[in-house]
């Protein structure tokens, strides 16, 4: 299946955080890239959704979603900022 | 993370664009307020959605459709309107092999109700803020670049323009297979002929109209240079469109000169 971006990122991550994840600025533990979420390049299947470093192709998380649980790991992105305000 | 850039040392981007203010997401049960024919593959679909707080130009959506075993199917659809109030539109394209596309172009009826999740998205959005902008000497000017049904979150972004009578120069950038595929003609002519701040170029790929000055073709590097806002004008740039579209023309900015990241994309995959 083709991959999307991180844009479509805004729906799943709302089930963890309280505001829009995906303007946040993300650094790839594997190439040291910084940019935004919605920059990422996003790898959906049944199975569940793989976003990749859309330099390094390194993966930084990974999502989940059953009926009644979601699941994040965050193993490729080494730091987050976020505008405070 | 598609910057140019890739050293630690790279700026953040504008904080304007950062902290631009958008509605807090959730769940919503949507009544369809009406349907009709956008194009021959798409219609526009609109909802009445209990408890909605309103949406910036460019935001998306998730409808979730729930089948009686308990399946779910989840799909992002683009927002056309923006604004306050309670009533939205999405136009949605219909894929051959969709699970949920083919039911929201064909079957879905006014009255009967759907799941959403939304606004969603705080990144691929424009708001009015000529007045602000051009005060402050930062106005820059627009450029939208679509492909197909990427247009949808664009043509949100050129109303709330031409609502705003925002004067940022603004310029689209349409590729569409042929005339009777494009969505919101009649509302794109209108925007376009009521300011002198939006243009609009169209770009056929399959069948132009009659007289039409060019053959049927697709969007060449040539044809970008021509028909988007020169780099050296440092235009805020935003591309919509499948993700092979989206990731040509993005490749093809940079070299002509465009910061990468001025560059905005949404890709909805396809082909």
């Amino acid at each position: 299946m083709q991959h999307v971006d991180g844009n479509a990122l805004a729906g799943p991550l709302a089930e963890f955080f309280s505001f829009d994840l995906t303007t946040a600025i993300a650094r790839c533990s594997g190439c040291g890239a910084v940019g935004e979420l919605a920059r990422t390049m996003v790898y959906r299947s049944g199975a569940g959704t793989v976003v990749r470093c859309s330099e390094c192709d390194q993966v930084l998380a990974t999502l989940v979603e059953t009926a009644d649980r979601a699941w994040i790991g965050l193993s490729g992105i080494s730091a987050i900022e976020v505008p405070r305000g | 993370m598609s910057d140019a850039a890739t050293g630690t040392t790279a700026p953040a981007p504008a904080p304007s664009a950062a902290l631009l203010a958008v509605p807090r997401s959730g769940w919503h049960v949507a009544t369809v307020a009406s349907t009709r024919r956008e194009t021959p593959n798409a219609s526009r679909i609109e909802l009445e959605v209990d408890g909605w707080p309103g949406n910036a130009a460019g935001q998306h959506l998730d409808v979730r459709l729930t089948a009686p075993d308990g399946y779910t199917a989840t799909r992002s659809y683009s927002i056309a309107s923006s604004g306050a109030g309670t009533r939205v539109t999405i136009a949605v394209d219909k894929l051959p092999d969709g699970e949920v596309s083919p039911y929201l172009v064909d079957e879905v009826r006014a009255g009967d109700m759907l799941e959403v999740h939304g606004p969603l998205g705080a990144f691929f959005v424009w708001a009015p803020d000529a007045a602000d902008a051009a005060a402050a000497g930062e106005a820059r000017p627009v450029q939208l670049i679509a492909g197909g049904s990427g247009v949808v979150p664009l043509y949100a972004m050129a109303e709330a323009h031409g609502a705003a009578h925002d004067l940022t120069s603004f310029r689209l950038l349409y590729s569409v297979r042929s005339p009777d595929d494009v969505y919101f003609a009649d509302e794109l002519r209108r925007l376009a002929e009521a300011s002198a701040a939006l243009q609009l170029d169209l770009v056929y790929t399959r069948r132009s109209p009659a007289g039409w000055p060019t053959p049927p073709a697709r969007i060449t590097r040539e044809v970008l240079e021509a028909a988007v806002i020169p780099a050296a004008e440092r235009p805020r740039v935003f591309v919509c469109g499948s993700t092979g579209f989206v990731e040509r023309v993005a490749d093809w900015l940079v070299e002509l000169g465009h910061d990468a990241r001025s560059i905005r994309t949404e890709r909805y995959g396809g082909t």
